[in-house]
């Protein structure tokens, strides 16, 4: 069985998906591409997608991992494009690759986030993120489903940052229709590199410690994107391509299985999801 | 001028409410349009929640057949949830489109679907925020036409204070005829402002102008007449007629919505109206005649909607779906077309009769056969024939046995409570019936696990309707009732546990009774219950019965009439009802004698297969009943020579 593992986004007005509303839409998606899924056995067979570490609901993100099983092989490129289309505008599948490594999930072990927080003085951040990183740990609070949990936020955080320079863009508001104000005088952009802990530490949860350690109160909900996700480099302090395994364990495809797939994929396109745009 | 969109000030509200993929627009097969290049612009708004209001079909077609017409533009808006219209007051951010997020202020006009009665406080707010003043003749030039249709439109005088005009029927056509009396008034530079282009709406005999009719009344309290106010409005308002569906095969491309709604599904109209004749459907009777779909117009609806959305669902739907005259062949034609796709069929509004049985193990050859369901509507043979729902207890019980035995466990059975003449002993009859039904379960599969839930609604008399002069029963007599029913389940000890029972109480049925048969003085009510608070009163969690009651008693003693005159209250023969001048096709005496034809427990059969007797849809409206059989098949959709 085939398995493909795809990167994709949510961009725009679309970070306001749930992962529950996302999974719906790549089912359909999954339909509409004509992708020959592998399905659960069962009563109500289900295709098999493996979803990792959703973003929460109202945050961007450029790094979202999936895994789909296929039961016939295909082109991962194609299926990447045809999945894309099918997909709307902000919901972007952006990269492929077969799957020829096993514990993927548990390889996506941090993440890289920006945040940017409009009607803050980046001066005002620095002096927040350095009286947070000087504090060895950070009790958060975090209204769950089962009642209030509290947490350390700070021991998850492996660097966090203001970044420099007008030369930063923020991807949450991409799409037209953002609200991105480049000449905003005051606005500063955070970047946060955070391992995934039990209880993970979310972006959210930083921005309560930068307020309870550091008085730290943005005027408007801060604009988060995941920038990031892979394994955590203790060298260079960064989170690196998850999906690099996968490339290197390709023995360079023979021409037969290439062919064979070329072959396979004219095939479906040439029935073709009739009809769209 | 050019029009901005509000989505920037709506962002930044969008983090602290629920569901904010409600308001963000961007579905599959959405339509943004540029604004400057069309110079006739609809919003269409569903007065619910857009979790409700998105998979409407009625708005899924206008949507589509606007936006196909070059340099017009249809945009779509729905009720806003408390939490967000409380932020947008707070900080000035208008009724929006999800579609390119403008304010509805800005349109030509604001459509409004009206399914059901119980959206009219949602309408207000809409009005409100859009900063459209509420009442239309507080409007000018710059306000858009506030233009309401669906079926409670066939009796728009409560909320006829707050709308320009209502159109009565299939909108198919008539928004494009609007659309073009308001571009010709606009490329003539707008002669004579609002009222003239009313007028002309209005002179069309197809456009109820409530404005330009004038309402007198009896010193009792009853409607003396209503009279056409300016020359060239006719006495009378004709509802639309689509007669060709094959024609109109919309919605080509279903919205898709990312947020989660009501129906995930693919909907194909199969056929429009019904002539079964229930008496207590409204529906059925503002829809006549019947037009049917054909089966080659089916399959391809199905074939391209399927591509174009993904859903895995095919819903078939009408009034009363297993009558298609060629539902047998629709039915195996798209089994065999989808059996290997994983593409489940349904079938709702299936009547009681063994054929369905077959239509359902079609429709569900691969999949689980869980539960059915049927609706007699009344548990005697005797309310039955008063209501006109012509099934004996005997096709029930053969029809069910035919269930077991193919596999189905569950069988679920819709009833009404509060219907005309009905008896304490016509509702309790409902035990009896579930426990025949699980007997009779228990026999043919010699298994105990057999339920039968009884889902009981309360019954509101409709306009248009033979029971539009029938006394509703009060909310305390259908609790009563319906209470009596719950013990009479409970004692019976060898049924009652698997005799599942849902119902709800009386009382928004009398508000929605009080909705449906009222007239304008019934404005001031929802207006007042409005402005203290009163919003998606179709909704549980928020609506407030004691709020509509409080209002009534406030408004109505001025007019000498109250919630009891309005519900509960028996019309005579010699009544103008509010809704007389509105035409539905349907003559008043034939609805009259059918009324008589249900005190004196008389069935009438359906004109599809008996002569015609005469409701008066035909002659009135220039119409005829559309049914096949065409002899046409449906082929599978790719041959793969190998």
């Amino acid at each position: 069985m085939q398995r493909i593992r795809l990167r994709y986004t949510k961009r725009g007005r679309l970070r306001f998906t749930s992962h529950r509303d996302f999974q719906r839409a790549f089912e359909r998606a999954l339909r509409r591409a004509e992708v020959p899924m592998a399905y659960s056995a069962g009563f109500t067979p289900h295709p098999k997608v493996s979803y990792a570490n959703a973003a929460p609901t109202g945050t961007a993100s450029e790094a979202e991992y999936l895994e789909i099983a296929l039961a016939e092989p295909r082109d991962p490129e194609t299926v990447r494009r045809l999945l894309d289309a099918s997909l709307p505008p902000g919901l972007d599948v952006t990269e492929a690759v077969q799957a020829r490594t096993s514990d993927f999930a548990d390889r996506l072990a941090a993440s890289c986030w920006e945040l940017r927080l409009d009607g803050v003085r980046p001066e005002e951040a620095a002096a927040a993120v350095r009286s947070f990183l000087a504090t060895e740990t950070v009790e958060v609070r975090r209204q769950t489903k089962k009642g209030t949990r509290t947490f350390d936020a700070r021991a998850a955080v492996m660097s966090l940052s203001v970044a420099s320079g007008a030369g930063e863009t923020a991807v949450a508001g991409g799409l037209p229709g953002g609200s991105d104000g480049p000449t905003d005088p005051a606005c500063a952009i955070l970047r946060l590199v955070v391992r995934h802990t039990t209880p993970a530490v979310r972006p959210d949860d930083v921005l309560s410690g930068l307020r309870s350690t550091a008085d730290l109160a943005p005027p408007v909900p801060a604009a988060v994107t995941r920038l990031a996700q892979g394994p955590f480099d203790e060298e260079t302090g960064t989170v690196t391509d998850p999906f690099a395994p996968d490339r290197d364990a390709d023995p360079a495809a023979p021409p037969t299985a290439a062919g064979q797939w070329t072959a396979a994929v004219s095939e479906v396109t040439g029935q073709g999801p009739s009809g769209q745009p | 001028m050019p029009v901005e969109s509000v989505f920037p000030r709506l962002e930044a509200l969008l983090p602290h409410v629920q569901k904010p993929i409600q308001y963000v627009g961007g579905e599959l097969n959405s339509t943004v349009k540029p604004w400057e290049e069309c110079d006739v612009r609809w919003a269409l708004m569903y007065p619910d929640a857009y979790e409700v209001g998105l998979p409407n079909q009625g708005v899924m077609i206008l949507y589509e057949i606007l936006n196909e017409r070059p340099g017009v533009l249809a945009e779509r808006t729905y009720s806003v949830w408390p939490d967000l219209e409380a932020l947008m007051r707070e900080h000035g951010v208008p009724q929006f489109t999800v579609d390119s997020h403008r304010p509805v202020g800005a349109f030509d006009v604001l459509g409004v679907s009206f399914s059901t009665e119980l959206g009219y406080t949602n309408l207000l707010t809409a009005l409100d925020l859009a900063g459209i003043p509420l009442r239309a003749e507080d409007r000018t030039g710059e306000h858009p036409l506030v233009i309401a249709g669906g079926h409670a439109a066939f009796n728009p005088e409560p909320v006829a204070d707050f709308l320009d005009c209502a159109v009565l029927g299939d909108g198919e056509q008539a928004v494009l005829a609007i659309t073009e009396t308001i571009r010709a008034w606009k490329d003539e530079g707008r002669p004579g402002g609002r009222d003239e282009l009313l007028l002309r709406l209005a002179r069309t005999g197809g456009v109820y102008v409530p404005g330009f009719y004038d309402v007198e009344y009896h010193p009792d309290g009853r409607i003396a007449r209503v009279v056409p106010g300016r020359s060239g409005v006719p006495w009378r308002v004709a509802k639309h007629t689509v007669m060709d569906l094959d024609e109109w095969p919309y919605p080509k491309q279903p919205l898709v919505p990312l947020a989660e709604t009501v129906h995930e599904r693919m909907s194909v109209e199969i056929f429009r109206g019904c002539t079964r004749g229930c008496r207590f459907c409204q529906a059925g009777m503002i829809t006549r005649p019947v037009r049917e779909r054909s089966i080659t117009g089916i399959g391809d609806m199905v074939e391209k909607g399927l591509a174009a959305t993904g859903f895995e669902e095919v819903g078939l739907l009408s009034l009363s779906s297993a009558d298609h005259s060629e539902i047998g062949d629709v039915a195996k034609g798209l089994a065999d077309r989808y059996e290997n796709d994983r593409i489940g069929l349904s079938l709702p509004s299936t009547r009681v009769d063994a054929f369905n049985i077959d239509l359902a193990n079609e429709l569900t050859r691969n999949g689980r056969r869980s539960g059915l369901t049927f609706a007699p509507e009344g548990a005697t043979e005797r309310i039955r024939k008063v209501i006109n729902k012509m099934v004996s207890e005997e096709d029930l019980i053969r029809t069910v046995a035919t269930a077991y035995g193919n596999g189905w466990r569950q069988v679920k059975l819709y009833f009404m409570c509060g219907l005309p003449t009905e008896t304490d002993e016509d509702v309790l009859q409902i035990a009896d019936m579930a426990a025949k039904v699980i007997a009779k379960g228990r026999q043919v599969t010699g298994g105990n696990d057999i339920r039968c839930t009884v889902s009981i609604g309360g019954f509101v008399p409709k306009p248009h309707t033979p029971f539009q002069w029938a006394p509703q029963l009060s909310a305390e007599e259908t609790d009563r009732r319906l209470e009596k029913l719950r013990d009479r389940i409970r004692e019976d000890r060898q049924y009652g546990r698997n005799i599942g029972f849902r119902y709800h109480d009386g009382k928004p049925g009398i508000v929605e009774g009080l909705l449906s048969r009222g007239d304008r003085r019934v404005g001031e009510v929802i207006r007042a219950v409005w402005e203290a608070g009163g919003r998606f009163d179709g909704w549980r969690e928020f609506f407030s019965y004691d709020l509509w009651m409080e209002s009534a008693a406030r408004v109505l003693p001025r007019y000498g009439v109250d919630v009891d005159w309005y519900t509960t209250r028996e019309r005579g023969y010699e009544e103008v009802l509010p809704w007389d001048h509105l035409d539905s096709g349907l003559d008043k005496d034939w609805l009259w004698e059918d009324w008589q034809d249900a005190l004196d427990e008389q069935e009438l059969d359906d004109c599809r297969w008996t002569p015609c007797f005469d409701c008066g849809v035909c002659p009135a409206m220039g119409t005829e009943i559309q049914v096949g059989p065409t002899g046409r098949k449906l082929l599978p959709l790719t041959v793969v020579p190998q």
